[in-house]
Protein backbone atom coordinates (compact mmCIF):
# COMPACT_ATOMS: atom_id res chain seq x y z
CA UNK A 1 0.00 0.00 0.00
CA UNK A 2 2.85 2.51 0.32
CA UNK A 3 3.88 2.74 -2.79
CA UNK A 4 0.73 4.02 -4.69
CA UNK A 5 0.56 6.62 -1.53
CA UNK A 6 3.83 7.90 -2.32
CA UNK A 7 2.67 8.08 -5.87
CA UNK A 8 -0.10 10.09 -5.38
CA UNK A 9 2.00 12.29 -3.34
CA UNK A 10 4.09 13.19 -5.60
CA UNK A 11 1.89 14.33 -8.32
CA UNK A 12 -0.17 16.35 -5.47
CA UNK A 13 2.97 18.00 -4.97
CA UNK A 14 3.24 18.65 -9.10
CA UNK A 15 0.04 19.68 -9.16
CA UNK A 16 -0.51 22.29 -6.32
CA UNK A 17 3.05 24.12 -7.24
CA UNK A 18 2.84 26.59 -10.29
CA UNK A 19 2.13 25.79 -13.41
CA UNK A 20 5.43 28.33 -14.42
CA UNK A 21 8.27 26.41 -13.37
CA UNK A 22 9.25 23.31 -11.88
CA UNK A 23 13.23 23.63 -11.31
CA UNK A 24 12.65 19.87 -9.90
CA UNK A 25 12.07 18.81 -13.19
CA UNK A 26 13.47 21.46 -14.92
CA UNK A 27 17.03 19.98 -12.99
CA UNK A 28 16.49 16.12 -14.20
CA UNK A 29 15.98 17.21 -18.07
CA UNK A 30 18.76 20.24 -17.83
CA UNK A 31 21.13 16.87 -16.43
CA UNK A 32 19.86 14.62 -19.39
CA UNK A 33 20.65 17.03 -21.75
CA UNK A 34 24.18 17.30 -20.45
CA UNK A 35 24.55 13.39 -20.17
CA UNK A 36 23.40 13.49 -24.21
CA UNK A 37 25.73 15.77 -24.75
CA UNK A 38 28.67 13.79 -22.77
CA UNK A 39 28.02 10.75 -22.64
CA UNK A 40 31.53 9.36 -21.17
CA UNK A 41 32.17 12.56 -19.23
CA UNK A 42 31.60 11.82 -15.55
CA UNK A 43 29.13 14.44 -13.59
CA UNK A 44 31.84 15.99 -11.05
CA UNK A 45 33.96 17.05 -13.96
CA UNK A 46 31.54 19.19 -14.94
CA UNK A 47 32.69 21.54 -12.38
CA UNK A 48 36.34 21.85 -14.47
CA UNK A 49 34.54 24.01 -17.29
CA UNK A 50 36.08 23.72 -20.59
CA UNK A 51 38.69 21.86 -19.05
CA UNK A 52 36.55 19.16 -18.80
CA UNK A 53 36.17 18.64 -22.61
CA UNK A 54 39.11 20.02 -24.65
CA UNK A 55 42.24 18.29 -23.90
CA UNK A 56 44.56 20.31 -24.78
CA UNK A 57 43.16 23.01 -23.14
CA UNK A 58 43.17 20.45 -20.24
CA UNK A 59 46.68 19.84 -20.34
CA UNK A 60 47.85 23.54 -19.89
CA UNK A 61 45.49 23.89 -17.29
CA UNK A 62 47.05 21.46 -15.14
CA UNK A 63 50.64 23.00 -15.22
CA UNK A 64 49.20 26.28 -14.37
CA UNK A 65 47.55 24.19 -11.04
CA UNK A 66 51.15 23.01 -10.22
CA UNK A 67 51.54 27.21 -8.57
CA UNK A 68 47.66 28.11 -9.17
CA UNK A 69 47.88 31.97 -9.80
CA UNK A 70 44.54 32.64 -7.51
CA UNK A 71 46.44 31.53 -4.20
CA UNK A 72 47.11 35.41 -3.72
CA UNK A 73 43.95 36.04 -3.41
CA UNK A 74 42.85 32.97 -1.26
CA UNK A 75 45.59 34.47 1.31
CA UNK A 76 44.55 38.10 0.81
CA UNK A 77 41.06 36.83 1.67
CA UNK A 78 41.57 35.06 4.76
CA UNK A 79 43.17 37.79 6.25
CA UNK A 80 40.82 40.50 5.07
CA UNK A 81 38.37 37.76 6.34
CA UNK A 82 39.89 37.19 9.89
CA UNK A 83 40.11 40.85 10.37
CA UNK A 84 38.48 43.29 12.55
CA UNK A 85 36.01 46.18 11.67
CA UNK A 86 36.11 49.10 13.23
CA UNK A 87 32.99 48.06 16.02
CA UNK A 88 35.87 45.08 17.21
CA UNK A 89 33.58 42.43 15.34
CA UNK A 90 34.24 40.54 12.44
CA UNK A 91 32.80 38.45 9.18
CA UNK A 92 33.13 35.87 11.37
CA UNK A 93 30.22 37.00 13.34
CA UNK A 94 28.03 37.11 10.38
CA UNK A 95 27.64 33.34 8.97
CA UNK A 96 26.93 30.08 10.73
CA UNK A 97 29.71 28.00 11.17
CA UNK A 98 31.88 31.15 11.22
CA UNK A 99 31.73 31.18 7.40
CA UNK A 100 33.86 28.16 7.19
CA UNK A 101 32.75 25.57 4.47
CA UNK A 102 29.37 27.44 3.80
CA UNK A 103 29.74 28.56 0.38
CA UNK A 104 27.96 25.62 -1.44
CA UNK A 105 24.43 26.62 0.28
CA UNK A 106 24.68 30.16 -1.76
CA UNK A 107 22.92 31.82 -3.02
CA UNK A 108 19.82 31.25 -1.10
CA UNK A 109 16.11 32.56 -1.37
CA UNK A 110 15.83 34.72 1.83
CA UNK A 111 11.75 34.61 3.21
CA UNK A 112 12.20 37.36 5.37
CA UNK A 113 13.98 39.84 2.69
CA UNK A 114 12.18 38.44 -0.05
CA UNK A 115 14.91 38.45 -2.13
CA UNK A 116 17.79 36.44 -3.51
CA UNK A 117 21.21 36.05 -0.81
CA UNK A 118 24.41 35.65 -2.76
CA UNK A 119 27.25 34.99 -0.91
CA UNK A 120 29.04 38.17 -2.66
CA UNK A 121 25.54 40.40 -1.39
CA UNK A 122 25.42 38.97 2.14
CA UNK A 123 29.32 39.88 2.40
CA UNK A 124 28.46 43.30 1.83
CA UNK A 125 25.33 43.21 4.01
CA UNK A 126 27.44 41.68 7.08
CA UNK A 127 30.27 45.00 6.64
CA UNK A 128 26.94 46.89 6.21
CA UNK A 129 25.27 45.99 9.55
CA UNK A 130 28.85 46.21 11.60
CA UNK A 131 28.84 50.38 9.96
CA UNK A 132 31.33 49.45 7.35
CA UNK A 133 30.70 50.59 3.82
CA UNK A 134 29.91 47.97 0.88
CA UNK A 135 32.88 46.82 -1.55
CA UNK A 136 32.64 46.92 -4.92
CA UNK A 137 31.53 43.56 -6.50
CA UNK A 138 33.53 42.89 -9.58
CA UNK A 139 36.92 42.45 -8.64
CA UNK A 140 39.27 43.63 -5.49
CA UNK A 141 38.77 42.97 -1.84
CA UNK A 142 35.28 41.07 -2.14
CA UNK A 143 36.74 38.54 -4.98
CA UNK A 144 39.86 37.81 -2.14
CA UNK A 145 37.08 37.16 0.15
CA UNK A 146 35.09 35.14 -1.68
CA UNK A 147 38.09 33.04 -3.01
CA UNK A 148 39.07 32.49 0.89
CA UNK A 149 35.55 31.35 1.51
CA UNK A 150 34.69 28.98 -1.27
CA UNK A 151 38.60 27.41 -0.95
CA UNK A 152 37.11 26.61 2.84
CA UNK A 153 34.08 24.97 1.16
CA UNK A 154 36.20 22.83 -1.89
CA UNK A 155 34.70 19.27 -2.87
CA UNK A 156 31.40 20.51 -0.93
CA UNK A 157 28.45 19.60 -3.22
CA UNK A 158 26.35 22.42 -4.01
CA UNK A 159 23.51 22.31 -2.32
CA UNK A 160 20.29 24.82 -3.41
CA UNK A 161 17.21 24.15 -1.78
CA UNK A 162 14.56 23.69 -3.71
CA UNK A 163 12.65 27.03 -4.55
CA UNK A 164 9.28 25.13 -4.71
CA UNK A 165 7.84 25.77 -1.56
CA UNK A 166 8.04 29.44 -1.79
CA UNK A 167 5.63 31.35 -4.51
CA UNK A 168 8.28 34.20 -4.38
CA UNK A 169 11.28 32.05 -4.39
CA UNK A 170 9.71 30.24 -7.26
CA UNK A 171 8.89 33.59 -9.58
CA UNK A 172 12.91 34.96 -8.48
CA UNK A 173 14.19 31.32 -10.22
CA UNK A 174 11.66 31.62 -12.67
CA UNK A 175 12.80 35.18 -13.76
CA UNK A 176 16.88 34.66 -13.40
CA UNK A 177 15.58 31.00 -16.00
CA UNK A 178 13.84 33.22 -18.37
CA UNK A 179 16.91 35.78 -18.29
CA UNK A 180 19.12 32.84 -19.47
CA UNK A 181 16.87 31.62 -22.03
CA UNK A 182 15.78 34.85 -23.69
CA UNK A 183 17.52 36.09 -26.54
CA UNK A 184 19.13 39.55 -26.15
CA UNK A 185 21.32 42.23 -27.83
CA UNK A 186 22.10 43.27 -31.58
CA UNK A 187 23.38 39.24 -32.15
CA UNK A 188 19.81 37.84 -30.82
CA UNK A 189 21.65 35.05 -28.71
CA UNK A 190 20.33 33.83 -24.95
CA UNK A 191 23.00 32.60 -22.49
CA UNK A 192 21.34 29.20 -23.06
CA UNK A 193 22.20 29.14 -27.38
CA UNK A 194 25.74 28.91 -26.71
CA UNK A 195 26.13 26.78 -23.04
CA UNK A 196 23.19 24.60 -23.87
CA UNK A 197 22.61 24.13 -27.59
CA UNK A 198 26.23 25.03 -28.84
CA UNK A 199 28.15 23.52 -25.27
CA UNK A 200 31.38 21.69 -26.44
CA UNK A 201 31.43 23.20 -30.30
CA UNK A 202 34.11 26.00 -30.75
CA UNK A 203 33.43 29.40 -31.89
CA UNK A 204 36.41 30.89 -33.50
CA UNK A 205 38.82 28.71 -31.47
CA UNK A 206 37.04 29.02 -28.43
CA UNK A 207 35.67 25.64 -26.63
CA UNK A 208 32.30 26.79 -25.01
CA UNK A 209 31.91 25.28 -21.52
CA UNK A 210 28.58 23.34 -20.90
CA UNK A 211 25.95 25.63 -18.44
CA UNK A 212 26.16 22.11 -16.29
CA UNK A 213 28.71 23.22 -13.53
CA UNK A 214 29.08 27.37 -14.33
CA UNK A 215 28.48 28.09 -10.49
CA UNK A 216 31.15 25.12 -8.95
CA UNK A 217 34.35 27.70 -9.19
CA UNK A 218 34.00 31.61 -8.68
CA UNK A 219 35.73 33.34 -8.23
CA UNK A 220 38.03 32.74 -11.23
CA UNK A 221 41.23 34.33 -11.71
CA UNK A 222 41.13 34.57 -15.57
CA UNK A 223 44.76 35.31 -17.52
CA UNK A 224 42.85 37.61 -19.56
CA UNK A 225 41.86 39.86 -16.43
CA UNK A 226 45.66 39.15 -14.49
CA UNK A 227 43.74 39.00 -11.45
CA UNK A 228 40.54 36.94 -9.61
CA UNK A 229 37.25 38.58 -10.78
CA UNK A 230 33.42 37.27 -9.96
CA UNK A 231 31.16 35.33 -11.25
CA UNK A 232 29.23 38.68 -12.17
CA UNK A 233 31.63 40.04 -13.68
CA UNK A 234 31.53 36.95 -16.73
CA UNK A 235 28.17 37.77 -16.54
CA UNK A 236 28.67 41.28 -17.97
CA UNK A 237 31.63 40.49 -20.17
CA UNK A 238 29.61 37.49 -22.25
CA UNK A 239 27.02 39.81 -22.29
CA UNK A 240 29.14 42.57 -24.00
CA UNK A 241 29.96 39.63 -25.99
CA UNK A 242 26.39 39.01 -27.23
CA UNK A 243 26.39 43.17 -27.49
CA UNK A 244 23.17 42.55 -25.01
CA UNK A 245 22.31 45.28 -21.99
CA UNK A 246 24.52 45.02 -19.06
CA UNK A 247 22.87 44.49 -15.45
CA UNK A 248 24.60 45.57 -12.64
CA UNK A 249 26.74 43.31 -10.55
CA UNK A 250 24.38 41.95 -7.46
CA UNK A 251 21.15 43.96 -8.63
CA UNK A 252 18.14 41.69 -8.46
CA UNK A 253 18.82 40.40 -12.46
CA UNK A 254 21.93 38.71 -11.91
CA UNK A 255 20.93 37.24 -8.74
CA UNK A 256 18.16 35.68 -9.74
CA UNK A 257 20.02 34.07 -12.75
CA UNK A 258 22.78 33.13 -10.46
CA UNK A 259 20.24 31.70 -8.20
CA UNK A 260 18.78 29.65 -11.39
CA UNK A 261 22.54 29.06 -12.64
CA UNK A 262 23.62 27.64 -9.36
CA UNK A 263 20.05 25.34 -8.49
CA UNK A 264 20.94 23.51 -12.16
CA UNK A 265 24.40 22.63 -10.73
CA UNK A 266 23.14 21.28 -7.14
CA UNK A 267 25.43 18.35 -6.50
CA UNK A 268 28.35 19.01 -8.26
CA UNK A 269 31.49 20.23 -6.34
CA UNK A 270 32.61 23.21 -5.62
CA UNK A 271 36.19 24.22 -6.76
CA UNK A 272 36.44 27.64 -6.62
CA UNK A 273 38.28 29.67 -6.51
CA UNK A 274 39.98 28.42 -10.39
CA UNK A 275 41.64 29.33 -13.08
CA UNK A 276 40.46 30.27 -16.60
CA UNK A 277 42.33 31.31 -19.90
CA UNK B 1 38.80 41.16 -58.45
CA UNK B 2 35.57 41.84 -60.30
CA UNK B 3 33.25 44.20 -59.59
CA UNK B 4 29.49 43.46 -59.33
CA UNK B 5 26.17 45.13 -59.66
CA UNK B 6 26.45 45.56 -55.90
CA UNK B 7 29.10 48.20 -56.08
CA UNK B 8 31.55 46.15 -54.59
CA UNK B 9 34.02 43.21 -55.40
CA UNK B 10 34.20 39.74 -53.55
CA UNK B 11 36.81 40.73 -51.79
CA UNK B 12 34.81 42.99 -49.99
CA UNK B 13 32.39 40.66 -49.06
CA UNK B 14 35.44 38.16 -48.28
CA UNK B 15 36.71 40.92 -45.44
CA UNK B 16 32.85 41.93 -44.37
CA UNK B 17 32.55 38.25 -43.74
CA UNK B 18 35.71 37.59 -42.00
CA UNK B 19 35.92 40.86 -40.11
CA UNK B 20 35.61 40.19 -36.19
CA UNK B 21 33.34 43.05 -35.87
CA UNK B 22 31.30 42.86 -38.81
CA UNK B 23 30.24 39.51 -40.07
CA UNK B 24 32.45 37.23 -38.13
CA UNK B 25 31.36 34.18 -39.75
CA UNK B 26 34.45 32.49 -39.12
CA UNK B 27 33.20 32.47 -35.16
CA UNK B 28 30.90 29.38 -36.34
CA UNK B 29 31.52 28.43 -40.26
CA UNK B 30 35.06 27.12 -42.20
CA UNK B 31 35.01 29.34 -45.03
CA UNK B 32 38.47 28.55 -47.10
CA UNK B 33 41.47 30.17 -46.52
CA UNK B 34 39.54 31.17 -43.48
CA UNK B 35 41.53 30.71 -39.94
CA UNK B 36 40.40 29.53 -36.82
CA UNK B 37 37.12 28.92 -37.76
CA UNK B 38 34.32 27.59 -35.19
CA UNK B 39 32.28 24.74 -35.61
CA UNK B 40 28.52 26.05 -34.66
CA UNK B 41 27.50 26.19 -38.09
CA UNK B 42 28.14 23.92 -41.32
CA UNK B 43 31.27 24.77 -43.24
CA UNK B 44 30.26 27.00 -46.08
CA UNK B 45 31.19 25.36 -49.14
CA UNK B 46 29.20 24.87 -52.68
CA UNK B 47 27.21 27.43 -52.19
CA UNK B 48 25.32 27.36 -55.63
CA UNK B 49 24.42 23.92 -55.30
CA UNK B 50 22.91 24.50 -51.53
CA UNK B 51 21.19 27.55 -52.56
CA UNK B 52 20.50 27.88 -56.58
CA UNK B 53 18.25 30.74 -55.73
CA UNK B 54 20.32 33.72 -54.65
CA UNK B 55 17.47 35.28 -52.48
CA UNK B 56 17.73 32.11 -50.38
CA UNK B 57 20.45 32.30 -49.36
CA UNK B 58 20.31 36.10 -48.74
CA UNK B 59 17.73 35.21 -46.52
CA UNK B 60 19.63 33.10 -44.76
CA UNK B 61 22.18 35.74 -43.84
CA UNK B 62 19.36 38.45 -43.56
CA UNK B 63 17.72 36.08 -40.62
CA UNK B 64 18.24 32.84 -40.77
CA UNK B 65 15.50 32.65 -37.36
CA UNK B 66 13.26 32.73 -40.51
CA UNK B 67 14.45 29.34 -41.87
CA UNK B 68 15.23 27.65 -37.99
CA UNK B 69 13.58 29.93 -35.05
CA UNK B 70 16.29 27.84 -32.91
CA UNK B 71 19.04 28.93 -34.88
CA UNK B 72 22.24 29.90 -33.27
CA UNK B 73 23.08 32.25 -36.37
CA UNK B 74 22.03 36.02 -35.61
CA UNK B 75 20.35 38.01 -38.05
CA UNK B 76 22.40 39.95 -40.23
CA UNK B 77 19.77 42.13 -41.79
CA UNK B 78 16.78 42.28 -39.37
CA UNK B 79 19.20 43.21 -36.27
CA UNK B 80 21.51 45.87 -38.90
CA UNK B 81 24.59 44.14 -37.60
CA UNK B 82 25.37 44.74 -41.13
CA UNK B 83 23.89 47.79 -43.78
CA UNK B 84 21.92 46.42 -46.87
CA UNK B 85 24.58 46.91 -48.78
CA UNK B 86 27.46 44.65 -46.80
CA UNK B 87 24.68 41.83 -46.91
CA UNK B 88 24.57 42.00 -50.68
CA UNK B 89 28.59 42.00 -50.67
CA UNK B 90 28.91 39.21 -48.26
CA UNK B 91 25.76 37.28 -50.15
CA UNK B 92 27.51 37.88 -53.52
CA UNK B 93 31.00 36.69 -51.90
CA UNK B 94 28.92 33.36 -50.03
CA UNK B 95 27.51 32.68 -52.75
CA UNK B 96 30.94 32.11 -54.64
CA UNK B 97 32.16 29.16 -52.34
C1 LIG C 1 28.29 33.82 -28.23
C2 LIG C 1 28.53 32.81 -27.26
C3 LIG C 1 28.20 33.07 -25.81
C4 LIG C 1 27.07 33.59 -25.25
C5 LIG C 1 25.82 34.06 -25.96
C6 LIG C 1 27.28 33.58 -23.82
N1 LIG C 1 28.50 33.07 -23.52
FE1 LIG C 1 29.22 32.69 -21.66
N2 LIG C 1 31.00 32.11 -22.49
C7 LIG C 1 31.27 32.02 -23.84
C8 LIG C 1 32.64 31.65 -24.03
C9 LIG C 1 33.34 31.43 -25.37
C10 LIG C 1 33.20 31.51 -22.73
C11 LIG C 1 34.67 31.16 -22.38
C12 LIG C 1 34.90 29.71 -22.52
C13 LIG C 1 34.05 28.95 -21.56
O1 LIG C 1 34.46 28.74 -20.42
O2 LIG C 1 32.92 28.64 -21.93
C14 LIG C 1 32.12 31.78 -21.79
C15 LIG C 1 32.24 31.66 -20.40
C16 LIG C 1 31.17 31.79 -19.51
C17 LIG C 1 31.25 31.48 -18.11
C18 LIG C 1 32.47 30.96 -17.37
C19 LIG C 1 32.51 29.48 -17.38
C20 LIG C 1 33.70 28.94 -16.65
O3 LIG C 1 33.74 27.72 -16.42
O4 LIG C 1 34.61 29.70 -16.32
C21 LIG C 1 30.02 31.74 -17.57
C22 LIG C 1 29.59 31.58 -16.13
C23 LIG C 1 29.18 32.22 -18.65
N3 LIG C 1 29.91 32.22 -19.82
C24 LIG C 1 27.87 32.62 -18.52
C25 LIG C 1 27.12 33.19 -19.55
C26 LIG C 1 25.84 33.85 -19.36
C27 LIG C 1 25.12 34.00 -18.03
C28 LIG C 1 25.44 34.30 -20.56
C29 LIG C 1 24.26 35.12 -20.92
C30 LIG C 1 24.08 36.37 -20.23
C31 LIG C 1 26.45 33.86 -21.53
N4 LIG C 1 27.46 33.23 -20.87
C32 LIG C 1 26.36 34.05 -22.89
C33 LIG C 1 30.37 32.24 -24.87
C34 LIG C 1 29.11 32.76 -24.71
C1 LIG D 1 27.00 32.15 -33.82
C2 LIG D 1 26.97 31.24 -34.93
C3 LIG D 1 26.89 31.70 -36.35
C4 LIG D 1 27.42 32.83 -36.96
C5 LIG D 1 28.22 33.95 -36.34
C6 LIG D 1 27.07 32.72 -38.36
N1 LIG D 1 26.36 31.57 -38.59
FE1 LIG D 1 25.66 30.91 -40.38
N2 LIG D 1 24.84 29.27 -39.47
C7 LIG D 1 24.95 28.96 -38.14
C8 LIG D 1 24.25 27.72 -37.90
C9 LIG D 1 24.13 27.01 -36.54
C10 LIG D 1 23.74 27.28 -39.12
C11 LIG D 1 22.95 25.99 -39.40
C12 LIG D 1 21.54 26.25 -39.81
C13 LIG D 1 20.77 26.99 -38.76
O1 LIG D 1 20.78 26.59 -37.58
O2 LIG D 1 20.18 28.03 -39.09
C14 LIG D 1 24.13 28.29 -40.09
C15 LIG D 1 23.80 28.23 -41.45
C16 LIG D 1 24.30 29.09 -42.40
C17 LIG D 1 24.08 28.95 -43.82
C18 LIG D 1 23.33 27.82 -44.48
C19 LIG D 1 24.33 26.72 -44.74
C20 LIG D 1 23.72 25.52 -45.40
O3 LIG D 1 24.47 24.82 -46.08
O4 LIG D 1 22.52 25.30 -45.23
C21 LIG D 1 24.71 29.99 -44.43
C22 LIG D 1 24.78 30.24 -45.92
C23 LIG D 1 25.31 30.78 -43.41
N3 LIG D 1 25.04 30.21 -42.17
C24 LIG D 1 26.04 31.94 -43.62
C25 LIG D 1 26.58 32.73 -42.64
C26 LIG D 1 27.25 33.98 -42.89
C27 LIG D 1 27.48 34.56 -44.26
C28 LIG D 1 27.63 34.49 -41.68
C29 LIG D 1 28.31 35.77 -41.36
C30 LIG D 1 27.88 36.97 -42.01
C31 LIG D 1 27.20 33.52 -40.67
N4 LIG D 1 26.56 32.48 -41.29
C32 LIG D 1 27.42 33.66 -39.32
C33 LIG D 1 25.59 29.70 -37.18
C34 LIG D 1 26.23 30.92 -37.38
Amino acid sequence: MRKPLKHRIVLLLFVTSTPLANPAQDLLEFREHFKNSFPTLPFDQFSNGVYAINEDARLAWEDIEEFPPYEEAIDAGKVLYESSFSNGKSYKDCFENDGIAIAHKYPYWDKEKEQVITLGLALNQCRRDNGEEGLSYKRGEIAYLLSYMAHTSRGKRIAIKSPDDHRKALSAYNKGKQFYYQRRGQLNFSCATCHVQNGGLQIRSETISPSLGHATGWPVYRAKWGEVGTLHRRFIGCSKQMRAKIYDPQGEEYRNLEYYLTYMSNSLPINGPSYRK
Amino acid sequence: MTSHAYGGSLSDGKQLAFERSKGNCLACHAIADGEMAGNIGPPLINMKQRFPERSELKQQIWDATIANPKTSMPPFGRNKILSKDEIELVVEYIWSL
